[in-house]
């Protein structure tokens, strides 16, 4: 329109990005009521109560009990359907439904790396298949970043230290910014990159394209033999640390009388810092792999700890 | 009636009383070594109106940056100390300071008819503290600035920047110092040294916010003096108190920040609304409608604000339970704002309303922080913060909170008791003008914001796509009409100061024990300590007759 038409309204391209917006537009339209209301109440007031002859003492007006207590309770009650309603769809915002294609998401000052279970790695770009729920497994390697999607309406801090989780249903094919959210140093406004949402087709064709490479749990087994995980903790290990067989998932009990569950965070930690969490009934005898492993490769061998099938005769917790 | 043995007022043109605090002593030792809260209020008012335009001259920078998509008037480090610096001065050398630091140190003796404040020595100390911790700040800025916004995030601001961190927290540690000296002197004061019969509930709201923001102060300004601590042990030492790799967490700072800095917005803005309550009742010749609920709202706000500091995090990787906490005690926060909004307006109803320079002023302040309240209430939803968390949303949202509500009630007041601290008018269409300039150019800057923060634009961007521009050309334009609006008043002021037509005691025809004395007041404010017989705001009432 005459070129100065503005975009009012992002893409919508994910499950949830409708949800947001009429939950938004219900926000909006309270919001034009009450400031609605009270501008036109000031304007009325100014123009019929304006200081002229006659009018330079007004009268005497009475507090109003009834409508105090009237205004502080439809402005109370109006907040909690809206507090309702919003805390409803932030849970199902950031609760993972199953079945979700899990991709290893690593920021950095300043850029994306972005791996896919099948071993297929891009940098500041995300290709993701239609209509399939996709789980980012978020980590950072130096300060706290920020995973956000405009068109898909969800964000997550990305955390150094401790995987973080975001998930999402792409709705839309085609191209949509993403954009790290949280400052993160001189350059924050570089870190941004595309996600591609293609046909499921094309995403195939797309993981199957340029140099092939393997399951990130291959690659994460064939590291477990190289940097001498094996030798303690193999399926014919020595003893001297436990077999991780089965382990992810499981609670474990620790040294220290307290029990943990054997989580990403926790397997993460092990690695770096052997004997903060040490299991039960072993002595702390492992080497640190901080600087030796990267983030990227804590994840292919996480990837290949919850690839080995679980322990027999065990229950899942 | 009041009943103060003032002199009788002389009839025919005002005139200047013939000594008063201002010029009873001359000479730069008679202001550097005063103890008068009124001289230290107009020190605290030239410093922090100095620390105001340091401010917006960078974001006058980076807003120029922001005409274009691409980063190409300044580096992306630049850019990011200009953001930082902004931050760091107008929220701690100016909105913090500012009403209670200028206008709470002229007012709160003379509203509650003393003759100081309890502390008059604390409080020139309080000056010094804040001129010290300032000089820090200034040093930072012109030699080699900060990155790390003034949010100073772990571990960026302890592990990775490489700009002057120690410095600047160095700087507002000593700040802190001065803010928890004046509110404990306020609290003090108002407890103490109320004139006689000035009971509780005769005080004027601009008392009751004071108060509470007093509160604030001394409680959650240690906070934060502990929490720039560690962030500068951590920077020396490397304890590892926030950083994961040797156990730290670095989510616990942001806990720690926001324990202060969400209370902190409230600092800023409670005085203003008890500017907003003394203006209103002024020029619409009211007693205020809902005194009780006014005055217990500015608590009620004071101490929910204390348990609202998670919303800030809500994507941060707290727990999604705790987020639903945090959502509901900052919807919980908004209904005493919101019962405010609705008692001033219902003042105006048969009110004999004028339009001079503070009620401008004054009723803008309603306008903005009604939307800065109702956008705030997006935020607290925790679905839609999701999406518009650290975007132009949120800029948006807490400039018209800071700007449109907490600097607009400043103006207001430094306008309304202008005559009052320098014995003399302003020009008051030009007044009326700025007042004006600043509504256009305000919501020009800053509603365009609140669109680009709902398309996605993340904050502290030096460069952006090009999609976004339309709306950062109108805000960069807002800005521009904004800075000629403030650099008005500083212009119109300062010719006061020697051409100003001569107030008199009370230019205004208000109420309140300030204004029973002379304009300048002399030193020791009254002649006679005031007896106070009714409450606050008794404006002359009409006998109603059949038809009013």
């Amino acid at each position: 329109m005459l070129g100065l038409w503005v975009q009012l309204s992002p893409d919508r391209a994910s499950t949830v990005a409708g949800k947001v917006d009429h939950l938004f537009y219900f926000l909006i339209a309270v919001s034009v009521f009450f400031a609605g209301l009270i501008f036109t109440l000031i304007l009325v007031f100014a123009v019929k109560y304006r200081r002229r002859p006659g009018n330079e003492i007004p009268p005497a007006t009475k507090d109003n009990l009834m409508l105090e207590i009237l205004w502080t309770a439809i402005p109370a009650g109006l907040t909690v359907v809206i507090f309702l309603w919003g805390a409803r769809l932030f849970y199902h915002i950031f609760t993972p439904p199953t079945g979700t294609i899990k991709i290893n998401v690593v920021a950095k000052q300043w850029m994306w790396k972005i791996q896919h279970p099948e071993g297929k790695m891009e940098i500041d770009e995300l290709h993701l298949p239609l209509g399939r729920p996709v789980e980012l497994n978020l980590i950072s390697e130096d300060v706290i970043h920020d995973f956000f999607v405009p068109a898909f309406r969800v964000k997550h801090d990305v955390l150094p230290g401790r995987y973080s989780v975001e998930w999402f249903k792409p709705t839309k094919t085609g191209k949509y910014h993403f954009f790290c959210s949280q400052y993160c140093g001189t350059g924050h406004s570089r870190m941004v990159g595309w996600v591609y949402v293609m046909t499921p087709r094309d995403y195939q064709r797309w993981l199957t394209s340029g140099q092939p490479t393997d399951p990130l749990a291959v690659t994460g087994e064939r590291l477990f033999q190289r940097v001498g995980c094996a030798a303690c903790h193999g399926q014919e290990s020595n003893g001297r640390g436990p077999s991780l067989v089965g382990l992810f998932g499981q609670t474990v009990h620790l040294q220290n009388g307290r029990t943990r569950l054997a989580d990403d965070d926790y397997l993460r930690e092990s690695i770096l810092r052997p004997n903060a969490e040490l299991v039960e009934g072993y002595q702390p005898v492992m080497p640190t792999f901080k600087g030796i492993l990267s983030e990227e490769q804590i994840l292919e061998l996480l990837a290949y700890m919850k690839s080995l099938p679980p322990k027999e005769g065990e229950v899942q917790p | 009636m009041i009943t103060a043995d003032a002199p009788a007022l002389p009839t025919g043109a005002p005139q200047l009383p013939r000594e008063h605090f201002l010029n009873v002593e001359y000479g730069v030792k008679s202001w550097l070594l005063t103890t008068d809260h009124k001289r230290i209020a107009l020190m605290f008012l030239v410093a922090v109106t100095l620390f105001f335009f340091l401010g917006g001259a960078a974001a006058a920078l980076f807003r120029l940056e922001l005409l274009t998509p691409p980063g190409d008037l300044v580096s992306d480090h630049t850019y990011n100390k200009l953001f930082s610096i902004h931050g760091v001065t107008m929220v701690w050398f100016f909105l913090i300071p500012s009403i209670p630091a200028v206008l709470g140190n002229f007012l709160v003796p003379m509203m509650i008819g003393a003759r100081d404040l309890a502390f008059p020595r604390l409080n020139l100390s309080s000056f010094y503290l804040f001129v010290i911790g300032g000089l820090f700040t200034l040093v930072v800025m012109f030699t080699g600035g900060l990155d790390t916004g003034w949010t100073f995030y772990t571990p960026y601001s302890s592990m990775f920047a490489n700009t002057y961190v120690i410095a600047a927290v160095t700087g507002i540690f000593i700040a802190g110092f001065s803010s928890i000296f004046t509110g404990l002197n306020f609290i003090v004061t108002i407890h103490k040294m109320r004139a006689p019969g000035l009971t509780w509930f005769r005080l004027p709201l601009f008392i009751w916010a004071i108060y509470a923001t007093s509160v604030i102060l001394v409680l959650a300004t240690p906070v934060l003096a502990i929490t720039l601590t560690l962030v500068g042990v951590e920077r020396i030492f490397h304890v590892g108190i926030f950083d994961p790799a040797i156990g730290g967490d670095p989510l616990l700072f942001q806990h720690l920040f926001w324990f202060y800095s969400h209370p902190a917005v409230y600092i800023m803005v409670l005085p203003s609304m008890g500017v907003v309550s003394e203006v209103i009742t002024c020029f619409s010749r009211k007693r205020i409608f809902g005194y009780h609920f006014i005055a217990f709202s500015s608590l009620a706000i004071a101490v929910i604000g204390f348990l609202v500091w998670g919303h800030h995090m809500f994507v941060s990787g707290q727990s999604i339970y705790a987020g639903m906490v945090f959502s509901m005690l900052s919807f919980a926060v908004a209904i005493p704002s919101a019962v405010k909004v609705f008692n001033w307006t219902a003042t105006l109803y048969r009110g004999s309303v004028s339009f001079e320079t503070p009620m401008l002023y004054s009723l803008g302040f309603i306008g903005l922080f009604t939307i800065g309240g109702l956008t705030g209430l997006f935020l607290a939803t925790l679905g839609i913060d999701v999406h518009v968390h650290d975007t132009y949303f949120v800029i948006a949202h807490f400039h018209y909170i800071m700007v449109g509500g907490a600097v607009m009630g400043y103006m207001s007041g430094i306008h309304f008791w202008w005559p009052k601290m320098t014995g003399r008018m302003y020009p008051d269409g030009w007044g009326r003008l700025a007042a004006l300039i600043i509504f256009i150019g305000f919501n020009l800057t800053f509603f365009p914001q609140f669109i680009l923060g709902y398309l996605g634009m993340p904050r502290r961007y030096h460069s952006y796509p090009p999609e976004f521009q339309v709306l950062n050309v109108m805000s960069t334009a807002g800005a521009s009409i904004l800075a000629v609006g403030y650099l008005l008043p500083l212009v119109y002021m300062l010719w006061s100061l020697r051409y100003g037509r001569i107030a008199g005691p009370n230019p205004w025809r208000a109420k309140g024990l300030e204004w029973e004395t002379t304009s300048p007041p002399p030193t020791d404010n009254f002649e006679k300590i005031p007896t106070v017989t009714e409450g606050a705001y008794a404006y002359p009432e009409r006998k109603e007759t059949a038809h009013g």
